[in-house]
């Protein structure tokens, strides 16, 4: 059976590399086995070092050097960029954006993934074409979804445009520090929130009945049974799709790029937006380089605590 | 906890839906859905409106006028040649993806050789590390060799970079899902090792391999940092970046026209998804990597 989280969920026991536990063959034939073993994993091996290793390396050579492409540069200047970090008042808003973002989107999601599977899981007529409709968003293209979505929040938009026919008179949503935040969040929430509703319903469907019945029994309302049954159970697919969707929200890019690049007044300007201004924008690769590595040591931090909580976990549920 | 409530012997569900509650039930539902369905109306009936009319109020739920202009206008730019660009790319990072994916996936699964876990460590330093993070390194990388503005950086990174890295992963779960005896048919049979892997196992493998295909697609299909940061020609362009490029020479959007090329992008995966949707839901889920 598939493990219900996936690759970056199933990391945690990973470091188990099996053994083949075949009979010992003669050493030739062992030989050509290895031969065969190296051969195939030799272009994904390549491949990672190529396009993961050495990039990350260089990452943090870039970032101990002074390198502005249109002027002059690389020259090795040591911790200077990370002592312009420590000053920098744009990376501390970048990082309080970052954190806004992250923690509003999980808690948003995790919420709404929490009530739509609940909502999925009741044994009603026509709950897969809801699913659908609910999933279908995650499968679309996310610069089209964002799009769509800015043109609603326009000023003169089609929201706003509804809001005032009920007598509503909206804000201008992606202008105001607030709103703009609250509306980048709200527009991913709905691009990504069917993917762990799915894992959630998933997690659901596995609650044994007779856990349920039994609490019926009891004499337990159907708020406390699931407070006091359905929730304990399905907690640990809970804490793994929140931590999932936490690192997934530090890589945000392209919605905040189209939406607002990163405004108004910076509030919106998450660190991967921050990196690619200053990167590309106003080409510093090696300051660009050294917010590339504040970025890493977030999501390393997250997935160390995404593995950590896996095992014990796994642990626990045995 | 009692958990010998099987022995009662009493049906499950009690007590009988009741009328209202079945209403209610499927009034929340739908209203659930128009954050989801909503978008994706007013994407499709903007595009048949003259530009004159899309930021009208009020706002209309369909077009007053009706017209093709939009479609036209974004005819007039390479769309046919940046919708060619993207899914030209997209396959080839599937079909790589697979192939490359699919070896090394059995191989960590199956065969013991030197260095076995510290290789297995790199992917899954890959399968954790974004690609805004080395973007700039990367960069320089196929700036070095003088690859900017050509589609190589697009198919090559993620076929054997974050794609690979990911399938890799997927693939080596599976196999590690299935029996040893099912293969050693093959090795009575007198089948080599790749033998064994390509005539037993890879068919096995189908419900993965379509899983790594549909997420290598996607990914590549949905790129836009990549794209932005490596092309610069519009005919080089992907259908992401080209969308954000509809826009007057005050770098406002032109609705119309962009809501135009945006629904001739999500279309056509669209309406696979729909067809195909139980595959989409299970892929996706079980390798629960966001597309």
């Amino acid at each position: 059976m598939t493990a219900p989280f996936g690759p970056a969920l199933a990391a945690g026991d990973a470091t188990r590399v099996p053994r083949a536990g075949r009979p010992r063959k003669r050493s030739g034939a062992r030989r050509a086995e290895v031969r065969t073993g190296l051969l195939m994993v030799s272009p994904a091996i390549l491949g990672a070092i190529v396009f993961v290793i050495y990039p990350l390396m260089m990452l943090v050579w870039y970032s101990l050097q002074e390198w502005r492409p249109l002027a002059g540069g690389p020259v090795f200047t040591g911790l200077d960029n990370y002592v312009r970090l420590v000053n920098d008042p744009s990376l501390r808003e970048s990082l309080t954006a970052t954190a806004i973002f992250s923690v509003g989107l999980v808690t948003l999601n995790i919420a709404l993934a929490l009530v739509l599977a609940v909502l999925l899981n009741q044994k009603m007529r026509g709950t897969t074409v809801f699913r659908t409709i609910f999933f279908s968003p995650v499968v679309v293209s996310l610069v089209a979804w964002t799009l769509v979505w800015t043109f609603l929040l326009q000023n003169n938009g089609g929201i706003n445009g509804f809001l005032s026919v009920i007598g509503i008179d909206g804000v201008n949503w992606l202008r105001e520090p607030g709103w703009a935040m609250a509306s980048v969040i709200v527009v991913q929430v709905f691009k990504g929130v069917g993917l762990n509703m799915i894992l959630l319903l998933a997690a659901l469907q596995e609650v044994p009945e007779e856990l349920v019945e039994a609490g019926r029994l009891d004499g337990a309302g159907r708020i406390r049974i699931f407070r006091s049954i359905t929730l304990p159970l399905i907690s640990p697919t809970l804490l793994l799709v929140s931590i999932v969707t936490i690192i997934g929200s530090l890589q945000v890019f392209a919605q905040i790029r189209v939406m607002t690049d990163g405004g108004p007044a910076n509030s919106t300007n998450v660190l991967a937006n921050y990196l690619y201004q200053t990167a590309f924008e106003v080409k510093e690769f090696g300051y660009g380089s050294a917010v590339g590595v504040v970025l890493f040591a977030l999501v390393l931090l997250l997935t160390l605590v995404q593995w950590t909580a896996r095992k014990k976990w796994v642990h626990d549920e045995h | 906890m009692s958990t010998d409530a099987p022995a009662l012997r009493r049906p499950l569900s009690t007590r009988k839906p009741w009328r209202l509650s079945v209403i209610a039930f499927y009034a929340l539902m739908v209203v659930l859905t128009i954050p989801f369905l909503f978008p994706a109306w007013w994407m499709v009936t903007s595009s048949f409106k003259p530009l004159s009319q899309v930021l009208e109020f009020p706002p209309t739920l369909l077009p007053r006028t009706f017209t093709l202009d939009a479609y036209v206008a974004v005819f007039e730019q390479p769309f046919v040649q940046q919708y060619f660009n993207s899914m030209y790319i997209a396959v080839l990072v599937t079909i790589g993806t697979l192939v490359i994916s699919s070896m090394a996936g059995y191989a960590f699964a199956r065969i013991s050789f030197p260095g076995v876990n510290v290789l297995f460590l790199l992917i899954l330093v890959g399968l954790m590390l974004p690609v805004e993070v080395t973007i700039i390194p990367l960069f320089q990388l196929f700036n070095g060799v003088g690859l900017t503005n050509t589609h190589w950086p697009l198919i090559i990174m993620p076929m054997f970079g974050a794609s690979a890295v990911m399938g890799t992963f997927v693939m080596r779960q599976f196999f590690l899902g299935i029996p040893k005896e099912l293969e050693d048919a093959g090795f009575i049979d007198g089948l080599s090792r790749f033998g064994t892997f390509r005539r037993i196992a890879l068919p096995l493998a189908r419900p993965s391999l379509a899983a790594v295909a549909i997420l290598s697609f996607l990914s590549s299909w949905n790129s836009f940092l990549e794209p932005l940061v490596f092309l610069s020609s519009k005919t080089n362009f992907t259908l992401p970046l080209a969308l954000t490029q509809y826009t007057d020479a005050t770098g406002v959007p032109i609705w119309n026209v962009q809501q135009a090329a945006a629904t001739l992008t999500v279309l056509p995966v669209l309406l696979v998804f729909i067809f195909a949707q139980r595959h989409f839901v299970q892929g996706l889920s079980q390798s629960g990597i966001k597309g």
